[in-house]
């Protein structure tokens, strides 16, 4: 079994199982969601979120929309 | 009669645009936005909570098939927030055309000039369409017409303010002067100052608290739907010069004493 990773997931000390970002979304259950992850400030696209690989000390931003004027 | 508002590659019937900020619930939400007969409807980006991700959205009740959805820049007071925040909100939706707004402060939430024009230009030459929200000031919309943004949308008062058109006159000097649509945003209180908006000239008003404050969401949305027809028409109709003296309604002849 593989070792938990430990990345800054919105602005949160997180530990993870998930070794990619397809991973980390199916760990969170947003597999639904309409929403959108930057890695180390560059936004991933979603055609890649299964060939982006986890580091420790990863910076992620999970963002999804809300009400607002 | 056929008067569609076109913003950039869109076109639209309605020339009421609403925000989805400061309701009760996102049933609310829904409900006034069909009472507003709203087309676009604004949203903004924020981070998704971990501690209970799987939790309603609005997005729920608001359809993006249904409606267009206006990704906003709330709350960035650089252009570089503003930046990473649509570039976001691009991924997450599809949504090329973007509400962008860059604040000074948090007490007046006035523009940042400066931010909002260096945010615009990068947008712009990443293939935003960019409706932008700035100072009542004309100079500062022809700059940002001329970096491309397909609509400039001046404040009528601070954000939440609900004070009306605070300066009438530059609304109608910015609307003159322009070719991209002119979208009166902030200010708005109550179903006159956006009649009053639309009258000015106006293409169309974006309105948030002012509806999602009435003691009656869904009828004051409908008011403000009513207001923006009104406005709007009355402005295509042409208004009558105003007068110093009265002008008699009835003919002055044929009475029966002469």
């Amino acid at each position: 079994m593989s070792e938990a990773l430990m990345i800054h997931l919105n602005g949160e000390e997180y530990s993870t199982k998930a070794r990619s970002l397809t991973e980390l979304v199916r760990e969170l259950a947003l597999e639904e969601r309409m929403i959108a992850m930057e890695r180390n400030l560059e936004v991933v696209p979603k055609s890649q979120y299964a060939s982006t690989l986890l580091k420790n000390s990863d910076r992620i931003e999970l963002v999804h929309m809300i009400g607002g004027g | 009669m056929t008067d569609s508002l076109k913003v950039g590659t869109h076109t639209f019937t309605s020339r009421l645009i609403v925000g989805s900020g400061k309701y009760k619930d996102f049933q609310t939400t829904k409900d006034a936005t069909e009472a507003a007969a709203a087309e676009m409807i604004t949203v903004a980006v924020r981070r998704v909570n971990i501690t209970d991700p799987g939790k309603e959205n609005m997005l729920d009740y608001i359809d993006p098939k249904k409606y267009t959805i206006l990704p906003n820049t709330a709350g960035c007071f650089n252009a570089q927030d503003a930046v990473r925040t649509l570039r976001l909100a691009r991924e997450a939706g599809g949504w090329n055309l973007v509400k962008l707004e860059v604040l000074g402060d948090t007490q007046t939430l006035y523009p940042n000039v400066v931010e909002t024009i260096k945010a615009a230009e990068i947008l712009v030459a990443e293939d935003f369409e960019v409706m932008v929200y700035t100072n009542d000031d004309p100079i500062v919309a022809t700059r940002l017409e001329e970096i491309g943004c397909v609509a400039v949308m001046p404040l009528g008062n601070p954000i939440g303010s609900g004070r009306g058109l605070a300066n009438p006159f530059n609304i109608r000097v910015i609307k003159e002067r322009a070719k991209v649509p002119i979208v009166v945003d902030a200010g708005i209180g109550t179903a006159s100052d956006a009649a009053k908006a639309m009258e000015l000239g106006a293409d169309a008003v974006l309105i948030n608290t002012a509806i999602a404050e009435a003691k009656d969401e869904c009828l004051m949305a409908m008011a403000m739907r009513d207001a923006v027809r009104g406005g709007r028409m009355a402005y295509l109709a042409g208004r009558m010069p105003k007068r110093a003296f009265a002008s008699a309604s009835s003919p002055l002849e044929g009475y029966i004493w002469d």
